[in-house]
């Protein structure tokens, strides 16, 4: 029994650390989907595309982990969430196949380039926003006969309200990418709206702290009852102190193209770390409100962990495979690293 | 008529899942080709390799791409569409798939960038080794997929707990009665398939008088390899049967359609026409014994046939036994080809041989229809059982409203079809465009040997070819 508890709850730490991984990866690739409207050059796109094509892939098979690892882990919870879920999934996955494919054929394309753009917009777009809905979804937490329900019970106020949210907070990591990743005129702008998102976000993720507090009882017990606010203040306030940090450092790669000073006081990279270390202290926050659920209020991950036997074999796996794919995905980023070069490379 | 929402989300899983084998069945051989020929290229400094390796990684790209993109539905539609199944059976399917992510999917992803992209930024040997990876992590991917279906046809080293699977050995899961056979036939499958592909096309240069020289090499390699593989693949599919008699006798009955509960001196059927009504064969054609000298290695030797179970526990006869037949035929012709080609080598003519080049160069697809039929005999054959013997496909179906899965199959539908087109008609582009010229690769090579200095060359010729206004350095 005490096994079986801690095991489950190393599963569920590793579930949240494939969704973190995730999020951040996958986030400031959807991110430049998203942006793809904003820019409108030819040269632009094919900019933003390259700076993104070799990483895709493997970004997104952090999605496909989190949920084998829910599989393999929780199977009963990856079965109601699955099922719960069924449209918001199912338009997710037509959006990743939509900027998925758009990669390949964009790059190939003579005359069809326009609906190239438009495939990696929209499904981008479309991917992310359906994330943000079930994570608004879960948060408010599902009664049980929920998947018998109207279709389109997951479309609340809340619900809708974090898909926006998430669409914005992919698009500010991605900014931060872009300024990393790109000089010049390029970069100037992503920092400019790399600024208005920082405070859409910040405001995004006031207004849903508060809206969960409010509505749900459960989550206020657990964030103000007895000493519990002394130990989480450190969230809000390091994500306040962040934040602040990053607006300025974007606000100086913004002004710095103007004056063609101070070059060395440019933090190009910082701005991406500190996005994401926005990103990991928000989804620390969530994880507070919503433990020890897998399906908020219905289903904890004790209930739903799969038997040792299960748990059991798949961890030499995980402990040598997770550290060997950080490894290698470290290396490919680094041979990549630098600024996306504005010329045709590869194969 | 009712909306049943057992039938739809079994329509949309086979839909997707044989929309995607039709990647990896081109991915997995092609990246094994490309691998072989830059591992020849590093090795003879023939460019000759060089080119093919770099002509074919641009299809093998958009193959990929599709492969993945189709892929993450299948992960995600266990949980959306089967809830039931994947809460009994999550704890034995789950984590063979989660070692499938960790051994292969990261893999793959993690060095197809440089694979892809990396050709200016690290050297020939380490290029060549990120390919390897890629073709490996592609074997890999299928070792880990196929334990988990054959599991579920052959299951083994599981207790049933209230209702759930529980593994006892996951050595008998993985090593499972049916997977070895499984296994090895379809990476077979999967080499022969982009074989055929790679074989097409260069016949198809060929007969057009195109790209003479690449288009020899290419068909020349590839008629080697069909001479090996195809005669290799029927006899493990051979096998393979043999181990369906021990196991699934009720498929292997609906695969031959014998319909007697024990019949013995069993003929094999060429044609017929099974009538599952009536429980006999009508307009057969068929040779006498035969069927029992190939599954039993005796003219009199008894086989099981359906009649031997109850009508609900049979699967469809006619898929089973129409698809059997289309990939044991397309099997039979590619052996042909092989031979036929080996001859005409010998007698020198082959590069002329224009009656022959001509319909090789229409096979690109067979592998694909092998592979897909195949799958049906497999997949179909294990009707009604989910997991053989154990549990019922409609016992397991999502408690989800029809129309809610109504939906997303014609969702998928339209996109795949969209994309379907979409994906012939760049490979089409891509092939009728031709490889690079030699030259042209010779100017890139001095690049890959030395990546810093590659970067900065291929910068120049960037900038060069901005000036002309020919787009693209490779
Ligand atoms: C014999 C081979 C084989 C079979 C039977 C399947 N697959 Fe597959 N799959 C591959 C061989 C493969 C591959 C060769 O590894 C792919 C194809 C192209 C690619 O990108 O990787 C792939 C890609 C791929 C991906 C994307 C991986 C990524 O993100 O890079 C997923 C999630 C799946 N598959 C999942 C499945 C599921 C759930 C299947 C069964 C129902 C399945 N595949 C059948
Ligand atoms: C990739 C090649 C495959 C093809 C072409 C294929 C094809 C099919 C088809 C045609 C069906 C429908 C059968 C019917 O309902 O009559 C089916 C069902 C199914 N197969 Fe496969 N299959 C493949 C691989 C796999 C693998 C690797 C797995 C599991 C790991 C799998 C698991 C299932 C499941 C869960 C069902 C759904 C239940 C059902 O409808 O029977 N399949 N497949
Ligand atoms: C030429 C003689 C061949 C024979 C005797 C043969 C035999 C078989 C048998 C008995 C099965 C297993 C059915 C089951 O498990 O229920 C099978 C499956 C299959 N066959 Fe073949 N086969 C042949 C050729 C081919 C060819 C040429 C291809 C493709 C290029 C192919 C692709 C497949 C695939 C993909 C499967 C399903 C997966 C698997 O079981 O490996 N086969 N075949």
């Amino acid at each position: 029994m005490e096994l079986e508890l801690s095991l489950g709850l190393f599963y569920l730490l590793l579930l949240g650390f494939a969704i973190l991984m995730y999020v951040l990866l996958d986030g400031f690739d959807l991110g430049i989907g998203i942006l793809y409207p904003w820019f409108n050059t030819d040269a632009e796109h094919d900019h933003l595309m390259r700076s993104i094509a070799h990483v895709w892939d493997g970004n997104e098979t952090w999605l496909v982990f989190g949920g084998v690892i829910l599989f393999g882990a929780f199977p009963a919870a990856y079965a109601s969430i699955a099922s719960t879920f069924y449209l918001p999934i199912m338009l997710m996955l037509i959006g990743l196949i939509f900027r998925g494919v758009a990669f390949e054929y964009r790059f190939k394309s003579d005359t069809s380039k326009r609906y190239w753009n438009m495939a990696f917009a929209v499904g981008s777009s479309l991917a992310a926003f359906c994330q943000g809905l079930m994570l608004g979804t879960l948060v408010q937490g599902v009664p049980a006969d929920f998947i018998n329900q109207s279709s389109f019970n997951w479309l609340s106020p809340f619900s809708l309200f974090c898909g926006l949210a998430v669409m914005a907070g992919y698009a500010l990591l991605a900014c931060c990418y872009l300024v990393m990743k790109s000089r010049g005129e390029l970069q100037q702008k992503a920092a400019r709206y790399g600024q208005r998102l920082l405070l859409i976000v910040m405001l995004s993720m006031l207004l849903v702290s508060l809206w969960t507090v409010w509505i749900e009882p459960e989550i206020r017990a657990r964030w103000f009852g007895g000493w519990h606010a002394l130990w989480l203040i450190p969230l809000p306030l390091l994500s306040v102190l962040a934040a602040r940090l990053l607006f300025r450092d974007l606000g100086r790669v913004n002004r710095s193209h103007k004056a063609e000073t101070a070059v060395h006081e440019r933090h190009e990279e910082r701005p991406f770390w500190l996005a994401s270390g926005l990103f990991m202290l928000a989804f620390i926050g969530l994880l507070v409100s919503v433990f020890p659920y897998l399906l908020p209020r219905q289903l904890t991950y004790m209930e739903a962990a799969a038997p040792d036997s299960s748990l059991i074999f798949m961890l030499p796996g995980i402990f040598i495979f997770v550290p060997l794919i950080c490894a290698y995905t470290l290396w490919g980023y680094k041979i990549f690293a630098g600024k996306v070069e504005d010329y045709q490379e590869g194969y | 008529m009712e909306l049943d929402v057992s039938i739809l989300s079994r329509i949309q899983f086979a839909f997707t899942v044989s929309f995607h084998i039709i990647f990896p069945s081109i991915t997995i051989g092609l990246a094994t080709l490309i691998a072989i020929w830059e591992g020849l290229w590093l090795k003879t400094g023939n460019p000759q390799y060089l080119q093919l390796a770099k002509f074919w990684i641009k299809p093998f790209a958009i193959t990929f791409g599709m492969g993945v993109v189709s892929g993450i539905v299948l992960s995600y539609e266990f949980g959306t569409n089967f809830s039931k199944f994947s809460e009994i059976a999550g704890a034995v399917l789950g984590p063979l798939m989660a070692y499938e992510v960790l051994t292969a999917f990261f893999l793959e992803a993690g060095f197809l960038g440089v694979m892809l992209f990396g050709w200016q930024r690290v050297s020939a040997k380490m290029h060549f080794f990120a390919t390897v990876t890629v073709a490996i992590g592609t074997w890999i991917s299928a070792f880990w997929i196929i334990a988990a279906n054959s599991w579920m046809q052959t299951p083994q080293g599981h207790q049933i707990v209230d209702g759930k699977f529980e593994v006892v050995s996951w050595f008998d899961v993985i090593f499972n009665p049916s997977m070895p056979y499984r296994f090895t036939h379809m990476l077979l499958a999967a080499f022969i398939t982009a074989t055929f592909v790679v074989m097409a096309t260069h016949a198809w240069y060929l007969r057009k008088g195109q790209h003479q020289d690449f288009g020899r090499k290419g068909l020349s390699m590839m008629l080697w390899f069909a001479l090996v593989l195809t005669p290799l693949q029927a006899w493990v599919g051979d096998l393979h049967g043999l181990n369906v008699k021990e196991h699934q006798p009720v498929k292997l009955a609906a695969m031959e359609a014998i319909w007697a509960e024990k019949e013995s001196n069993v003929p094999l059927l060429l044609f017929a026409v099974p009538d599952m009504k009536a429980e006999e064969n009508h307009y057969e054609v068929a040779i006498p014994g035969l069927a029992s000298l190939i599954l039993t290695h005796d003219w009199q030797g008894e086989l099981q046939g359906l009649k031997s179970v109850p009508a609900e526990d049979r699967p469809n006869v006619h898929m089973v036994f129409f698809s059997f037949r289309i990939m044991v035929g397309i099997g039979m012709l590619m052996i042909g080809v092989a031979l036929l080609g080996a001859y005409l080598r010998w007698r020198g003519t082959l590069y002329q041989s224009n009656w022959f080049l001509w319909p090789v160069s229409f096979m690109a697809p067979t592998g694909v229809i092998a592979v897909l039929a195949g799958w049906y005999v497999v997949e179909i054959g294990r009707q009604p059982w989910i997991i053989y013997g154990l549990v019922r496909t409609s016992e397991i179906v999502s408690p989800l409203p029809a129309e809610r899965v109504l939906f997303s199959l014609t969702l998928f539908v339209l996109t795949y079809s969209l994309l379907f087109g979409v994906y012939l008609y760049f490979m089409r582009k891509l092939i009728k465009k031709g490889p690079a010229p030699i030259e042209q690769l010779e100017q890139q090579r001095i690049g890959v040997k030395a990546s810093g200095y590659a970067l900065s060359f291929t910068k120049t010729l960037a900038t060069d070819a901005d000036a002309t206004s020919t787009k693209g350095a490779n």
